[in-house]
């Protein structure tokens, strides 16, 4: 069997499962969760610098950028504009050009701006950066993001933070099988079995951070997704077997007393 | 003496103050950091060249935790 390698935007990641870094009781507990994840990329966001308080501790004292990936993200920005000038200052910070896009539409669903999103996905390409996108799972949308040069579509599964798991498996399917530029759930993925279902319907990675962050065991339920993910994976190549709707026994019949 | 707005707060510094120099007052050389000057994204090689004047808007960044 031919080794299984999971490539995004020419990077080749070792893990699956991507986490994001925010809502966790404090860097430690942040620290730990990415570990026990085994996630070698994580999301991270773009913030003013505290200057009132110049000794409180910072996420780079805790993760450090040379030996995990960052992916700067958009998350709060509701407009092409604001996504925009986010990841030009990440990349500016430290030469990111790998970088997840968001643009948000609404801010009770936390829906993407699909629009705004592809009008924005065209200009990042072109500035030569490799745009990761936050999509809906709308075939027709995926598609058209990765005609705009998309490194890789990242639907929802659920509103971000909803913890619903994945409520439209036939979209996510079609979009897997149009796609040839790595799908991952990004969004909604409430525990590790979400990312089992995710991963054998053919997603070639998830993203996960509330189903970890919000868990009354972060760290454990970081072990748990990382467990998940290598389980679906191996049980999409595997194949699962077909669906009957009647019994079919396990032991022959054959030499039966 | 100059007043300027850093990360939406007034702040006041000394005259001539560069981007550097701002950065030193907050213990931030060396550190994962971006800057913003009246809306234009300033490369790190002109943080010594550029100065400081009243009423500059300036914003830096850095990472924090986010999904």
């Amino acid at each position: 069997m031919n080794k299984d390698i999971f490539k995004v935007a020419g990077k080749i990641l070792k893990s699956r499962l991507i986490v994001g870094t925010g809502k966790y009781k404090n860097f430690n507990e942040t620290a730990k969760a990415v570990q026990a994840s085994g996630a070698d990329m994580v999301t991270v966001a773009v913030r003013r610098v505290n200057i009132i308080d110049k000794k409180k501790p910072i996420l780079t004292d805790y993760l450090n950028p040379k030996k995990i990936i960052f992916l700067p993200n958009t998350a709060g920005c509701f407009n092409s504009e604001e996504a925009l000038r986010t990841l030009r200052l990440a990349r500016e910070m430290g030469g990111w050009k790998l970088v997840k896009l968001e643009v948000l539409a609404d801010k009770k669903t936390l829906y993407p701006n699909m629009l705004e999103t592809i009008q924005s996905t065209k200009i990042l390409v072109k500035e030569g950066f490799k745009v990761m996108v936050y999509c809906t799972d709308d075939p027709i949308l995926a598609k058209k993001l990765e005609d705009s040069g998309a490194s890789a579509i990242m639907p929802l599964a659920s509103p971000i933070g909803s913890g619903l798991g994945i409520q439209n498996k036939v979209n996510i399917s079609l979009i897997i099988k149009q796609s040839k530029v790595p799908v991952i759930i990004d969004a909604g993925i409430g525990t590790a079995s979400d990312a089992t279902i995710a991963m054998e319907l053919g997603c070639e990675g998830v993203l996960i951070n509330s189903a970890i962050a919000n868990a009354k065991n972060p760290i454990l339920m970081a072990k748990a997704f990382k467990d998940a993910v290598i389980s679906g994976r191996n049980s999409y190549l595997a194949g699962r077997m077909s669906k009957n709707y009647f019994a079919t026994a396990s032991s022959p019949t054959k030499g039966l007393i | 003496m100059a007043k300027i707005q850093l990360n939406g707060k007034k702040v006041a510094i000394k005259s001539n103050f560069s981007l550097f120099d701002l950065l030193k007052k907050y213990k931030l050389i060396n550190k994962k950091v971006a800057i913003e000057h009246n809306g234009s994204i300033v490369p790190k090689i002109n943080y010594k060249k550029k100065n400081l004047k009243d009423n500059d808007k300036v914003e830096i960044v850095h990472f924090i935790g986010g999904g």
